[in-house]
């Protein structure tokens, strides 16, 4: 392929995904390289939680407009995604938590966030399946969860209808800048675009190094495990003060639990190993929030990576110094948010002024050294 | 948590392979543990009768009793009925998470053998979820362990020597047989006949196996597979009919037999969970079951300490299991002459072996030949079609599969369609089964109830880790 794009993306996840549908509909022409199959890594092996209680305050306006547009997901995305729109509950269990859920409820809550502190007893009526122990509840009506395994299928199609043209199976092995634009190295070939996206989750350290940009991401390996079918048990999407529990039922009966416990792994290896200790402990977790999953049984644990930046806020928008080089990512409950973000960004490149402010990552780079000489 | 128990050495199966390993180390003086779900050591060929069966009295009750008793002897920690559910690599070696009787224990050991064995294989037609089909080496579990008959009159079809064990099986058992029917044929059995007469004792027992099949007048069809199962709730028919050298389906007439069950195995596939869980190295071996790990000659896989052995290893049957375990046995305990000779006799056993392993390997014709609307993966409903379906929706490996229908995302997580589901994206891809790849493996290794694997505890000592910034 030696036409020139008017944009490549690099890396097919939730946010490449996205620019580059947004692109395309803006009315570029558009290449997708993945190195894999699309959203398999952290976009499709995700929780799914499409949550304010897990989201951090600086993104709670952005996270709102993306759970609008996740709930609206067919006008957009046009395939299903197993999206249900439903009440969601961050519990607190002990003291410290309850002071915890009051100031951090509190402070989403100023940045926009539709959160009440509700008691045991009217928590309970939100969700009959909680446990004993409750003390206090922030209670969220914009909540709810997506079946993220789906995702990979839904991009396909509406990325194809869309006119994009996807690379998949192809790695991107160095970027280089060129007269006009960037040549993307693949051992099928080099792709041309005149601008360009990284997008690749927690391989964007490695892909900005090809630009010379020094941009550390720390690298999160996720643990999440899921129940067999069982009978219907909770409603709602249920947390805890701490953040360290993600919990929800699918329509077809199975849970997911999740919440960040660490897991073993690396950019490299990806994430190789579930530590027992720290499973038993989210599961724990898990059955004190809602005792009767005890009687379901364990299917299935995996892990994923999630990205994350020196200061955990987004690196969406402009690579300084670089003309027409842009990265996406990093961003915090990324699936939540991704979407609206990467559309953010998309608006950018499209020349149309984005309706909130982006994530630049002047702020993460060292003063002078890692930037590329322009 | 309490602190993981330490040994020197653990063994995962109690199966002929894993229990005399477990036995030969420790007779030599190692601190070894084997863990197995099942009540009792044995494994499936020496599987012990339970529930108050005094069991068959054959010759495979008297060498489990010989070995369990040995492995009650020697020094070797017994972890009966306890699931093993988590293995992962510490930095000095591998720790094992059971769910037993008296709930979680942790294990840890610079060595860990493997000695999974097999699970069986069913490649799928028109009827085979229907209640009264089971499995051929099913089969052999209830007639050994539980003295069980299923049905009044059955047809025993698929493949391997296993055909002969069970239809003999249920013959002495009283229940009427109304046909065997055997993929394989008769050319393929004499093909490997001086393999077979190389060991002269099994050969004999196979042979009392035929011939009291034959005496009870059972119709014996080779070269015949079954086309479907007929009936609604339950087995009402068997209808097979004539397959090619490849296990195709072939012209010819078919045939009906009334029966009220259907006993039916296409061989068995490794159960390789464990070092795939681990990220060893697998190859693809069709003659050994599928995907199995690379071992060395000490029986060693690609990681330190991690070893494999017996039909976990890839399919060779119980006598090749034994030995096998007898040689990684004296070989943990530094044994080397004993472990040589040993190998040696592996040697041996190694025609007959594999003679037995290629009647029963995966015919990949035989898969192709899966009609559209057949479920495949039983678990979550799948058919052929809907995975043909996946790849003409661009899925082209078999991890991508699993997300665009859910096939073997169900309670067995691929561990009875796995084999079946590869071989027929290989096939509409027009790619071999290393390009379509494994279900990656992840814990739990079996299913297991929540409230077990939490055991005791107060909300007090779940270690959560500190919280995200705001
Ligand atoms: C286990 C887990 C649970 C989570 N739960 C939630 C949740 O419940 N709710 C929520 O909102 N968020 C959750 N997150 C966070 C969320 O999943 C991520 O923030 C988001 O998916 C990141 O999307 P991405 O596009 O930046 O990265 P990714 O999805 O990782 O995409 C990056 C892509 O780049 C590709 N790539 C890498 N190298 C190359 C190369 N050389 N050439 C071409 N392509 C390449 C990769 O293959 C990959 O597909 C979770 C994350 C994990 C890991
Ligand atoms: C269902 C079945 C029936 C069979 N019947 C016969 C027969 O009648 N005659 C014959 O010649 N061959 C039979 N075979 C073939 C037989 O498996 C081999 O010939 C021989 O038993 C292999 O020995 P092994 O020690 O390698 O494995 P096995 O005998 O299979 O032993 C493996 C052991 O590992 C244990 N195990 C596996 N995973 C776990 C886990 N996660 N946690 C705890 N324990 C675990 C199992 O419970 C089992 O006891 C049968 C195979 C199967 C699958």
């Amino acid at each position: 392929m030696s036409a020139r794009q008017d944009l490549v993306v690099v890396g097919g996840g939730i946010h490449g995904c996205t620019v580059a549908l947004m692109a395309a509909r803006g009315g570029l022409s558009v290449a997708l390289i993945e190195r894999g199959a699309l959203c398999r890594e952290a976009s499709g092996v995700n929780a799914g939680t499409l949550t304010m209680q897990m989201t951090r305050v600086a993104l709670i306006p952005y996270a709102l407009r993306a759970h609008a547009m996740w709930a609206d997901a067919r006008s957009w995305l046009g395939h299903d995604v197993g999206v249900v729109v439903c009440d969601g509950l961050s519990l607190a269990f002990t003291e410290r938590e309850e002071e915890l859920l009051s100031y951090r409820a509190g402070k989403r809550r100023e940045a926009g966030a539709p959160i009440d502190l509700i008691g045991a007893n009217a928590a309970r009526e939100v969700e009959p399946g909680l446990g004993e122990g409750v003390r206090l509840a922030g209670h969220c009506k914009v909540d709810g969860y997506a079946n993220a395994y789906l995702t990979g299928l839904a991009f396909h199609r509406a990325l194809t209808d869309a006119g994009v043209t996807l690379m998949e199976h192809r790695a991107a092995t160095g970027i280089d800048r060129e007269e006009g634009g960037f040549a993307v190295q693949t051992a099928q070939g080099v792709v041309r675009g005149t601008r360009l996206v990284i997008a690749g989750g927690v391989w964007i350290e490695p892909m900005m190094a090809w630009l010379g940009v020094s941009l550390p991401i720390k690298v999160l390996i996720n643990q999440l495990a899921v129940t067999e079918r069982q009978r219907p048990v909770m409603r709602t999407v249920i947390g805890i003060a701490s953040g360290l529990l993600s919990l929800k039922q699918y329509p077809h009966g199975t849970t997911v639990i999740g919440g960040g416990w660490q897991g073993v792994g690396d950019r490299e290896r990806g994430g190789v190993a579930l530590m027992p200790e720290r499973l038993i402990g989210n599961v724990r977790l898990a059955c004190h929030a809602i005792p009767a999953l005890k009687e379901a049984r364990l299917a299935r644990a995996w892990a994923g990576l999630e990205a994350e930046t020196a200061d955990a806020l987004p690196a969406v928008g402009p690579i300084p110094g670089i003309p027409d080089a842009y990265v996406c990512g990093s961003v915090h409950s990324g699936y939540t948010s991704g979407p609206y973000l990467a559309r953010l960004l998309a608006d950018l490149i499209l020349e149309r002024e984005p309706a909130l402010p982006l994530f630049p990552i002047d702020r993460l780079l060292p003063p002078q050294a890692g930037r590329a000489a322009s | 948590m309490t602190a993981p128990l330490p040994f020197d050495i653990i063994v995962l199966g109690a199966g002929p392979a894993g229990a005399t390993c477990a036995a030969t180390a420790a007779e030599a003086g190692r601190r070894v543990a084997v863990v197995d779900e099942q009540p009792q050591a044995g494994g499936q060929v020496w599987r012990a009768p339970m529930g108050g069966f005094p069991g068959k009295g054959d010759a495979d009750q008297a060498s489990g009793d010989a070995l369990r008793q040995r492995l009650v002897t020697s020094s070797a920690t017994r972890l009966l009925g306890h699931r093993v559910w988590s293995v992962v690599r510490t930095e000095t070696g591998y720790r094992v998470d059971t769910l037993g009787p008296d709930g979680p224990t942790a294990l840890e050991a610079p060595s860990l053998v493997v000695a999974t064995g097999a699970h069986e294989r069913v490649v799928p037609f028109p009827g085979w979820t229907m209640p009264g089909v089971i499995g051929l080496a099913a089969a052999t579990v209830l007639l050994k362990s539980h003295g069980v008959v299923p049905g009044r009159r059955l047809v025993v079809a698929g493949c391997g020597p296993l055909l002969a064990v069970v239809a003999a099986g249920l013959v002495k058992a009283g229940a009427e047989v109304a046909a065997v029917v055997d993929i394989a044929p008769r050319s393929a059995w004499l093909a490997r006949l001086p393999a077979i007469l190389g060991q002269p004792r099994l050969a004999a027992r196979g042979l009392s196996w035929a011939l009291a099949v034959a005496k009870a007048g059972v119709p014996m069809l080779s070269g015949h597979g079954v086309r479907r199962v007929e009936g609604g709730a339950a087995v009402a028919r068997v209808v097979v009919g004539p397959v090619d050298a490849e296990g195709a389906p072939a012209d010819g007439p078919e045939r009906v037999f009334e029966a009220d069950g259907l006993i039916v195995g296409h061989g068995l596939t490794t159960a390789s969970e464990v070092t795939r869980l681990l990220r060893a190295e697998h190859r693809f071996d069709r003659l050994r079951g599928g995907w199995i790990p690379v071992i060395d000659g000490a029986f060693q896989t690609s990681l330190a300490g991690l070893y494999a052995i017996g039909d976990g290893a890839g399919i060779r049957g119980q006598a090749m299991a034994s030995l096998s375990g007898e040689a990684l046995g004296w070989h943990l305990a530094g044994r080397r002459a004993e472990a040589e000779a040993a190998r040696g006799r592996m040697a041996a056993a190694t025609p007959f072996s594999d003679a037995m392993a290629g009647l029963m390997a995966e015919r990949p014709a035989q898969v192709r030949a899966i009609a559209p609307d057949t479920v495949v993966c039983r678990c979550e409903d799948v058919t052929r079609a809907e995975i043909d379906a996946a790849v003409a929706a661009g899925a082209t490996q078999i991890d991508q599969l699993k997300h665009f229908t859910r096939c073997g995302m169900g309670p067995c997580q691929g561990r009875s369609c796995a084999d079946t589901v590869q071989e027929l994206m290989a096939a509409r891809l027009g790619t071999t089964r290393e390009a379509v790849g494994q279900w990656t493996g992840r814990p739990p290794l079996r299913p297991v109830p929540l409230g077990e694997v939490i055991g005791a505890f107060s909300y007090d000592d779940i270690p959560i880790p500190t919280p995200a910034p705001l």
